[in-house]
């Protein structure tokens, strides 16, 4: 009888080190280590995802979409992208994109721009900035440490005359992203309110973030 | 999870409204915006001049500049890339916010009768003179790693050290410098989203006025934009002039281009008040 060789096994749902469902409208946010991959699903299609990461021992190193956009040479994030920090550090590489297409350009919504956008009718409704800052809060961040962000699963085409707007999402229900961490960061997300536009279908979902440990090297 | 999803009823009512705006936003403030302003610049006239900044190619320079004051930025000679950052003078947590100066006017493509936003749904600048129509909001600056390659073996200067180093005279930090503008700095985007330059990099002589539309901290540096095909380091001078603009009439272009800058100056008007 030969010998039982035991393998790693690949990643699924039940090998996830953590499984946060996270509330329509709702902020969330954890530490991904560095090796680590987060899932970011979008459960329901068609929800923007705000994200922003900061690197989790010093939070003034934080994403930069310009200069994620300048390593790249370009607008949109997919895989392979690197997630490129304020100080030109890589803080993670997009590993997987069922969906392809996100936004890096348009930013967070926020009930002040919502009064410019939409009339100052729409001012009192939940928005991604608050969702930012209560959750930054719980950090000791403020304000100032809000940059823009990364708008997963939101489609926003930026033609060669500038013309930019937001359009219906691409996603479909369960499609998701894979990001490796290159540093220890901590994610803050907020799973977008806006019943404004088509960024979420004009009706907010929930989503669902996993987090898998690195698999431990073949042979080892 | 248990979600109610909302009525087909409430979403149709969203959708409409908002097709509405972009439609506003696609086709009419396009077509309302006038051409280039001409060159060669008229001189400012040099009893509302505060003062006048030649910056060296390679350095920073900032400002105080009052609600009602302008500053021209001339390109001089040209080949010159301007990167530009601003505060609140009186809460330096309100600043350029560029991804909303975008979203909210539904274009990167920033020119004369444009504005620019803070974070907090407020008109910073007005846009009022522009010769290029080309400013990049989206690539940001050069930095120390991207000039080691671009530039090896050389001794440079670039954006973002600038930028410490500007912030950290005013006492902020790294954590206060926004995502900056890039003035004359003509950058397209093709259909798969590629930064391309469009044309060459900018016409010597070049220059755009932005008026202040609060009090606020301006901040300048003079790096070659990271696109600049030039494989030498040769950023040139450039002259900032601060000067107090004339009283925007009742029709002023940036005031009333769009409905979405009309908004914003209703925000404006009740931080004013």
């Amino acid at each position: 009888m030969s010998d039982f060789i035991q393998t790693a096994a690949s990643r699924s749902i039940d090998n996830a080190v953590q499984d946060h469902l996270i509330p329509a409208e709702a902020p969330w946010s954890g530490i991904v280590r560095k090796g680590q991959t987060i899932r970011i699903e979008d459960s329901y299609g068609q929800q923007a995802i705000d994200t922003l990461f900061y690197r989790a021992d010093d939070f003034t190193e934080r994403y930069s979409n310009q200069d994620t956009m300048r390593a790249q040479g370009a607008a949109y994030i997919g895989v392979g992208t690197r997630i490129m920090s304020n100080e030109g550090n890589v803080m993670l590489v997009m590993s997987a994109d069922s969906c392809g297409r996100h936004d890096t350009s348009a930013g967070a919504c926020s009930c002040e721009s919502n009064t410019v956008r939409f009339g100052h009718g729409t001012k009192y409704l939940h928005a991604c900035r608050d969702n930012f800052l209560l959750e930054v809060a719980k950090h000791g961040m403020s304000k100032r440490d809000i940059v823009p962000n990364i708008n997963f699963f939101m489609n926003v085409p930026i033609k060669p005359n500038g013309e930019m707007t937001i359009v219906d999402g691409i996603s479909s229900p369960g499609d998701y992203v894979e990001l490796v961490a290159e540093m220890d960061v901590l994610c803050v997300i907020s799973n977008c309110p806006q019943i404004n536009n088509p960024c979420n279908g004009f009706d907010p979902t929930p989503i669902r973030v996993l987090i898998w440990d690195a698999a431990p090297a073949v042979g080892a | 999870m248990k979600h109610t999803r909302r009525s087909p009823q409430e979403i149709a009512v969203n959708r409409q409204r908002y097709e509405e705006h972009q439609k506003k936003g696609l086709e009419f403030a396009p077509k309302a915006l006038p051409a280039p302003s001409p060159m060669p610049a008229p001189p400012v006239d040099p009893a509302t001049v505060i003062h006048a900044e030649e910056v060296p190619g390679g350095w920073y320079w900032s400002t105080l500049l009052r609600r009602g004051e302008a500053i021209r930025i001339d390109q001089g000679e040209g080949r010159s890339t301007v990167a530009l950052v601003a505060w609140n003078a009186n809460d330096t947590s309100e600043r350029l916010n560029l991804v909303d100066t975008a979203k909210v006017q539904w274009t990167t493509a920033l020119g004369k009768g444009r504005v620019i936003f803070s974070d907090m749904g407020r008109v910073m600048f007005s846009l009022t003179e522009d010769s290029s129509g080309a400013h990049d909001c989206l690539m940001g600056g050069s930095t120390a790693a991207t000039n080691a390659v671009k530039y090896p073996g050389t001794s440079t200067r670039n954006t973002r050290d600038n930028l410490i180093l500007l912030a950290g005279k005013l006492g902020l930090t790294r954590r206060d410098i926004p995502a900056i503008l890039n003035l004359f700095a003509p950058v397209r985007i093709d259909d798969a989203g590629a930064f391309q330059l469009r044309g060459k990099l900018s016409n010597s002589g070049d220059y755009a006025e932005l008026r202040a539309e609060m009090d606020m901290i301006v901040g300048f540096s003079n790096c070659p934009h990271p696109l600049d095909p030039d494989p030498i380091y040769q950023p040139k001078p450039i002259t900032i002039t601060r000067f107090r603009a004339a009283a925007p009439a009742a029709d002023d272009l940036a005031r009333t281009a769009t409905a979405e800058a009309v908004r914003g100056f209703e925000n404006n008007a009740l931080m004013l008040a």
